[in-house]
């Protein structure tokens, strides 16, 4: 399906929809939003690409595979859980640093454990999408 | 610091590192991995008299808030235990060396058996249920892998599945048994349970329990019927049949009866169910055992009637009784894991283990032969051995049983003359007569293969002819984890004096040799007495994994056809009948609650309305795209509500995956072929029946659950504790990351799990479709 307006459109929409998703995951401690939200809205980013431009394009555009994606989520997951042991708290015990960064705030395991999940879900529902799409 | 639980993790440690050990050092790797074993023993020696006075214990919590704790404790029993494992492991990690010589699989092999090493050492030392439990598995899973180690041949693969099948399902009844009897006694330490035994005797549930516990500990320990496990397991290699299925794992269940043995033995029910399966079990064991031809069959078969043995004394349950089960426990040992490693010794240089080829060893293999002979005279219960010992004391425990006392001891003796004439033939046939015409030309085993025998038919002799001064001082201290009260002290003797145990040995050593003299024309009567067997549980269980799979397939084809409606009414359909059953179990008042304001704004109703609407437009509708379209506004307007009704999160994820779910739907209809109505007019109203009940369900969930009061402690808790303990503002964030971030991780990884099965099915598509 070729649409010069819509990938036109695509090629603004794509890059803020990743940085609304990312927006979305941070915001999500204190507001609506969090990792699963955040991680759905940049699937429907990736989505968006896959329609404008199919999925060889999506793909490189992901830079990394989606099976990197969930592994990589469910290691920050399970990890953001581990940190506690080393602090000789229970397992996925909640740690907090008092290093503050810009823009994020205080940096903790629930950002990691989120971010995990945001990672995950886009690389499941990608998985999906993608062997649909395929031929 | 806990001592035990560092040695086990060693042993996983050391297990790991097995096939990189054998891939540096080659020939020398069963020497350095014997070092874990040896380490052990010295430990374990070396706290012989720190056990003496009072259990040592070790403690580490684990998951506290569900009483599971990495708790051992070291007393007289698991030491004695401890000492069996690691020492007899020690000459069989010697020996496997020596039996598997040049073997490329030989680090496989070693990680096996370490990793069973340890798992039976955790065993035998855990202090906590839950522990034990679970080491008990690992043993009975590399047990598995142990006996499928020549995993080309289908007879090793077969009994290997046999025998984890066995004792997985005696394992699971366990984890019932086991999991009831911490709730019946409120505690998860095993050493707490003593106290509690009236408690638990006296509880309702006792009878389940105890049926549960002994189910487990009757597979693992092969009682009658479950007893046929192994002999097929000795299609495994000899050290390990000498390994666990004689010498260690086959008696954790006899370890597991001892151990509870404080806390639940006594009752009329324990004492009819374990003294005459063991009985049973001794009985059948000694009358199979002198009709196999196979050296390791023979000494299976033996095998199975010394467990049975074990569990009727303890069974008894006499402190008579429990001495001679510990003594016999400690004999057998000694004598059965010489006699299998020697058989794998005649094995590996004649190439035959069929008494019926095998002769004249006794010049060639003079070793092997002195070694074979001490035992076999221990397993026969002939003086000066240690099993001599033994056996008297049991013939002194069935005769002093309160019922049934001779019978009892009669089964005790005919069991002892079927593996006396085992013996016989064992050291007659393979060591007397011309030479066989062995495939292999006869010669000494080399000294791996005869050490550990030589030191285990050594220590029949030594605790035969001292047994007071060495056999006696560990077994007091095991005696008394049993009766911690008792002022009794073992004095264990050889010689009794003239009285009934002397001459039933006598009569059993004497009918011995008789059946040895005519057992070769016995065998034809035996043939026909075993075609009962057609009936027997081997021939079940057979019969049983054949069915299994035609079974399945049955089933499966008619819940799962292929067609995605008749999955969709299956589990509707079933969903309503145990939700009913729910429903009707509970005592949920279905009434809208009184309190419940029913006043629908204006635009509810208007969105009540669009939902209808779109949810008919989609059943109705003709066209694929149109139907999606219709689900589209079902989920937006669903969204819209959570909106209405304060849930911002729950509605942008409605959105989110609304969007991604038509996107989704859109992809697959392009490999659908073209819309067609395949079904009839009656299944169609089928169909609606089934939406009609889907439908119903969910109005009925509804109102039951709005039959509760709405307040609940969570609600007041979360939004109390979101900021103070999780430091965020979103309640529902919080709860997923923090208070639960558990089951999150739980559901992301069912979602990746389901989508690398969806990316499967997809790419599963028939090739000659031309997709």
């Amino acid at each position: 399906m070729f649409s010069l307006l819509f990938r036109t459109a695509t090629r603004f929409l794509f890059p803020l929809m990743i940085v609304f998703s990312i927006f979305v995951l941070f915001r999500g401690h204190n507001a609506p939003g969090g990792g699963f939200i955040g991680g759905l809205v940049g699937a429907a980013g990736f989505a968006l690409y896959i329609i404008a431009f199919g999925t060889e394009q999506a793909r490189t555009a992901m830079r990394f595979s989606r099976r990197l994606y969930m592994a990589i989520g469910l290691t920050l997951m399970l990890g953001s859980g581990l940190v506690s042991l080393l602090a000789g708290d229970a397992f996925m015990t909640t740690q907090w640093y008092s290093i503050q960064i810009p823009v994020l705030g205080k940096l903790g395991t629930p950002a990691i454990f989120d971010t995990g999940v945001y990672l995950a879900v886009i690389g499941v529902t990608m998985i999906i999408l993608m062997s649909l799409a395929e031929d | 610091m806990n001592t035990l639980l560092a040695l086990i993790l060693i042993g996983f440690a050391v297990a790991a590192l097995a096939v990189s050990v054998h891939k540096i050092f080659k020939a020398a790797t069963p020497y350095i991995l014997a070092l874990y074993p040896l380490g052990l023993t010295v430990y374990f020696f070396s706290q012989l008299s720190a056990v003496h006075h009072h259990a040592l214990q070790f403690q580490s919590s684990w998951v506290p808030s569900l009483g599971i704790n990495f708790d051992f404790s070291l007393d007289g029993l698991s030491l004695l235990m401890a000492l069996l494992v690691s020492g007899i492991g020690t000459f069989v990690v010697i020996y496997a060396g020596g039996y598997l010589h040049g073997d490329e699989n030989l680090g496989k092999f070693y990680l096996f058996l370490l990793l069973f090493m340890s798992a039976m050492l955790g065993v035998v030392l855990a202090d906590n249920i839950i522990l034990l439990f679970i080491f008990w598995e690992l043993t009975s899973i590399s047990s598995f892998f142990l006996i499928g180690y020549k995993h080309k041949y289908e007879d090793s693969r077969d009994s290997a599945l046999q025998a984890l099948l066995i004792t997985g399902a005696g394992g699971l009844a366990l984890l019932a048994g086991l999991i009831l009897l911490a709730q019946i006694a409120g505690t998860t330490q095993l050493s707490a349970l003593i106290g509690q035994a009236d408690i638990i005797q006296n509880h309702a549930l006792y009878p389940v329990m105890l049926i549960l516990v002994l189910a487990g500990a009757f597979t693992k320990s092969a009682q009658f019927p479950f007893h046929f496990w192994l002999p097929g397991a000795m299609a495994a290699p000899t050290p390990v049949s000498a390994y666990l299925h004689s010498a260690t794992m086959v008696k954790a269940g006899i370890y597991l009866l001892a151990r509870l043995h404080p806390a639940l033995s006594g009752t009329p029910l324990w004492i009819g169910i374990v003294t005459t399966f063991g009985a049973f079990t001794m009985l059948m064991g000694g009358y199979l055992s002198w009709q196999k031809f196979d050296l390791k069959k023979i000494l299976a078969y033996s095998t199975i009637s010394a467990l049975g043995t074990l569990t009727m004394l303890l069974g008894i349950g006499t402190k008579l009784a429990v001495e001679t089960a510990l003594t016999f426990l400690l004999a057998h040992s000694l004598y059965k894991g010489a006699l299998f490693m020697l058989a794998g010794g005649i094995d590996h240089e004649t190439g035959t283990r069929d008494v019926r080829i095998l002769g004249g060893l006794r010049k060639t293999m003079p070793i092997t032969f002195v070694a074979t002979t001490i035992a076999i005279l221990s397993m026969s219960g002939i003086p000066p051995l240690f099993g001599f010992v033994a056996k008297e004391l049991v013939y002194d425990s069935t005769l002093h049983m309160d019922s049934a006392a001779w019978l009892t001891t009669a089964v005790a003796v005919l069991a002892n003359i079927g593996m006396g004439a085992a013996g016989w033939i064992i050291i007659v046939k393979t060591f007397f007569g011309p030479e066989g015409d062995t495939p292999k030309h006869a010669h000494e085993t080399p000294w791996t293969l005869w050490i550990g025998p030589v030191v285990l038919a050594g220590l029949s002799v030594l605790f035969g002819i001292l047994p007071d001064i060495y056999g006696s001082g560990l077994l007091n201290d095991a005696f008394h984890v049993f009766f911690p009260d008792s002022d009794k002290h073992i004095h264990l003797a050889l010689w009794h004096g003239f009285k009934t145990p002397l001459y039933l040995s006598i009569v059993t050593v004497l009918g011995a040799i008789g059946l040895y003299l005519v057992h070769e024309r016995l065998l034809p009567v035996a043939e026909r007495i075993d075609q009962i067997s057609a009936i027997g549980p081997q021939n079940l269980y057979k019969r049983g994994i054949k069915a299994l799979p035609v079974r399945a397939n049955q089933v499966s084809h008619i819940i799962q056809n292929g067609k995605l409606r008749n999955y969709l009414l299956w589990t509707t359909v079933a969903g309503f009948v145990f939700f009913l059953l729910g429903l009707w179990y509970s005592d949920i008042p279905l009434t809208f609650r009184a309190s419940f304001n029913f006043a629908p704004r204006y635009y509810e109703i208007g969105l009540s309305v669009m939902l209808m609407i779109a949810a008919i437009g989609a059943a109705a509708s003709s066209s694929r795209m149109a139907s999606i379209a219709f689900l589209g506004i079902v989920g937006y307007v669903i969204a819209v509500f959570y909106i209405l009704f304060g849930a911002p999160d729950l509605a942008m994820t409605q959105f989110s995956i609304e969007t991604l779910s038509v996107i989704l739907l859109v992809l697959a209809i392009y490999k659908l072929p073209r819309f067609a109505g395949v079904s009839t007019k009656l299944e169609h109203r089928r169909d609606a029946i089934v939406s009609a009940i889907m439908g119903a369900m969910v109005t009925l969930m509804i109102i039951a659950a709005t039959s509760f009061p709405l307040e609940s402690r969570l609600s007041p808790f979360f939004s109390e504790n979101t900021y103070i303990l999780a430091k965020g503002h979103n309640v529902v964030n919080v709860i997923l990351v923090d208070f639960r971030g558990m089951d999150t991780m739980g559901e992301v990884a069912v979602l990746v799990i389901a989508a690398l099965g969806a990316y499967a099915l997809t790419k599963l598509v028939p090739q000659k479709e031309g997709n």
